[in-house]
This record gives C-alpha cells, sequence and structure tokens, in this order.
C-alpha cells in the first residue's frame, strides 16, 4: 500500500500548529536527509514509541512529513515542499513590510515635499 | 535598504523588524500620525492606500481602504490600542466589510510600532502578532495580491503534481 505523497492541501494553521513544537521541529530536521523507520526516530526521543508517533502523526496531517513504506519498514521523510510554504508565508509578510519601510524611506528623504525640514 | 534586522517566529507567529532611519523620531511619528503621508507608504504602489478616518487616540477606529488595479477596494480598520507620540503605537489591523463595519469573520493581527533616537537616527521596531496563521494569510492576501497570487499559483503547481483531486 503505498501512503507516500498523500499531502493534503495546504492549510497554513495546521502547519504553523505542527511546527510550534520542538520536538516536532527536530524531527522535521532530522528527517530531511535521514532515512529512519517511526521507530528509529523515536529512539532519539527520551518519551515514548506512542508519543513520538503521535508527533509524527500530527506532521504528517500538516504535510510537512510522509510516511513511505520500504520494505518492511515505513521511512519518515520531511515534505521540503511543505516547509517550503510555510516559510514563504512568513517570507511574504517580511517582503510586505520591507516594501512599506522602502517606501518610508523615500517620503523621509524626500525632504523638499515636506514642510518641516528634518534634523540631519 | 534600512532594515536593519528581521526575526521570524514560526512558533510564535510573530514578525519583528527593525529600520533605521536618517531622520528625527518626530519625523518617523508623522509617517505614522499624518494620514497623506500613511497614504504613501501603506499600501503598495499597485494597492494604494486611503485613510477616511484617521485619529490615533487609544479607543479610537482608523479606517481605510485600498483600490486595486481592478478597481476592486478591500477596507481595513485599525483599532488603536496604545498612543505615545513620537515612541510608541500599539493597534490592533484588521479586515472591514464594505459598509466600513469591522469583519469579525476574519482575524486581526496586532502591530507594536516602536520608535527611539540611536545616536542622531532613528530605529524603528515593528512587532506583528498573529493569532493564527490563517490571520497571516488574510494580511498577506490584502496588500500583497501579487506575491500571493504567485505563491498560490506554486501551491496549485505542487498539488497538481500530486495525487490529490483539485478542487
Amino acid at each position: 500500500m503505498v501512503v507516500s505523497m498523500q499531502i493534503a492541501p495546504p492549510d497554513f494553521d495546521r502547519m504553523f500548529g505542527a511546527l510550534a513544537d520542538a520536538t516536532r521541529r527536530d524531527i522535521v530536521r532530522r528527517a530531511i536527509d535521514s532515512e529512519e523507520g517511526v521507530a528509529e526516530v523515536a529512539g532519539h526521543y527520551a518519551m515514548s514509541f506512542a508519543a513520538v508517533q503521535k508527533h509524527i502523526a500530527i506532521l504528517e496531517r500538516a504535510g510537512l512529513v510522509t510516511k513511505e513504506r520500504i520494505g518492511r519498514r515505513k521511512v519518515v521523510r520531511t515534505n521540503l515542499e511543505g516547509l517550503r510554504i510555510a516559510r514563504r508565508l512568513l517570507d511574504q509578510y517580511e517582503e510586505l513590510w520591507r516594501g512599506r519601510i522602502g517606501r518610508m524611506t523615500a517620503l523621509v528623504a524626500g525632504t523638499a515635499e515636506q514642510p518641516e525640514e528634518p534634523d540631519r | 535598504m534600512t532594515v536593519t534586522a528581521v526575526r521570524k517566529d514560526p512558533e510564535h507567529l510573530t514578525m519583528t523588524l527593525d529600520a533605521d532611519f536618517d531622520a528625527t523620531p518626530a519625523r518617523v511619528w508623522q509617517l505614522w500620525a499624518d494620514p497623506r503621508q500613511l497614504e504613501r507608504w501603506w499600501g503598495p504602489p499597485t494597492y494604494p492606500a486611503t485613510f477616511t478616518k484617521h485619529d490615533l487616540t487609544p479607543g479610537s477606529r482608523v479606517e481605510y481602504h485600498m483600490t486595486g488595479p481592478e478597481g476592486d477596494q478591500p477596507r481595513g480598520f485599525w483599532d488603536i490600542v496604545e498612543v505615545d507620540p513620537p515612541r510608541a503605537l500599539i493597534f490592533r489591523d484588521g479586515f472591514a466589510n464594505d459598509d466600513g463595519s469591522p469583519n469579525t469573520d476574519l482575524p486581526s493581527n496586532e502591530v507594536r510600532v516602536t520608535i527611539a533616537e540611536a545616536g542622531g537616527r532613528t530605529t524603528m521596531s515593528i512587532k506583528s502578532v498573529f493569532v493564527s496563521a490563517a490571520a497571516m494569510e488574510q494580511v498577506l492576501a490584502m496588500g500583497m495580491e501579487e506575491g500571493l497570487m504567485q505563491a498560490v499559483g506554486q501551491i496549485d503547481a505542487i498539488l497538481a503534481e500530486d495525487t490529490v483531486p483539485s478542487g
């Protein structure tokens, strides 16, 4: 049964909610370039297998990791595209404000148009 | 670029951006306090903003709309929380209905502006706190139509590659 690439349409709340936990962020980082199964991932954390399994399920629902069955194992892999989408949202907000500050700077610099001369 | 630092914290849905201006705090404050100045920077060139009600007093509501290339006019408001000229301004930035009343279906985000004199120059810090990622998405949808359309296009492309049926 193929379980890989079952990515739900992006749900930003779910995505950020999933990232709002240190263990889950660590799992995401670890699974970028590893080929570990759920049990191996669980071995890195001082918590029960079930607890780690739950974290992985949350990440999976958020579209941040996928589980791919390879032989008898289910390999946990980070869905880089999911991560990029989350990041892009923050990046866009940064761009929005960078644009605003660029315009503010131009306004402040264009002293000729202003009634007051700013101190320099 | 006068932006000196950006800190993005997906965990707490906040973004803090520091900027540096070659001007006095009073001059930087004017960018917020004078609606005609505000109109020249709040919206991107493709979505200029018009402030129809502007009173920076705690408890008062500032009203504005933006005008898009297609003539669309998304409306927004600020609920002023705290004002300390020329040092601090805190407001909730939200979406409004066509009649100007707050759209309570859409979430707002809190913007905290801090302005300080630093060695003859002025630093301004903007801290945005979102109640949810959906709130953030909404703010982006209104002010950054173009960028968001690109992102949506990219997301669509990603989804098209997957096995999820569209729609």
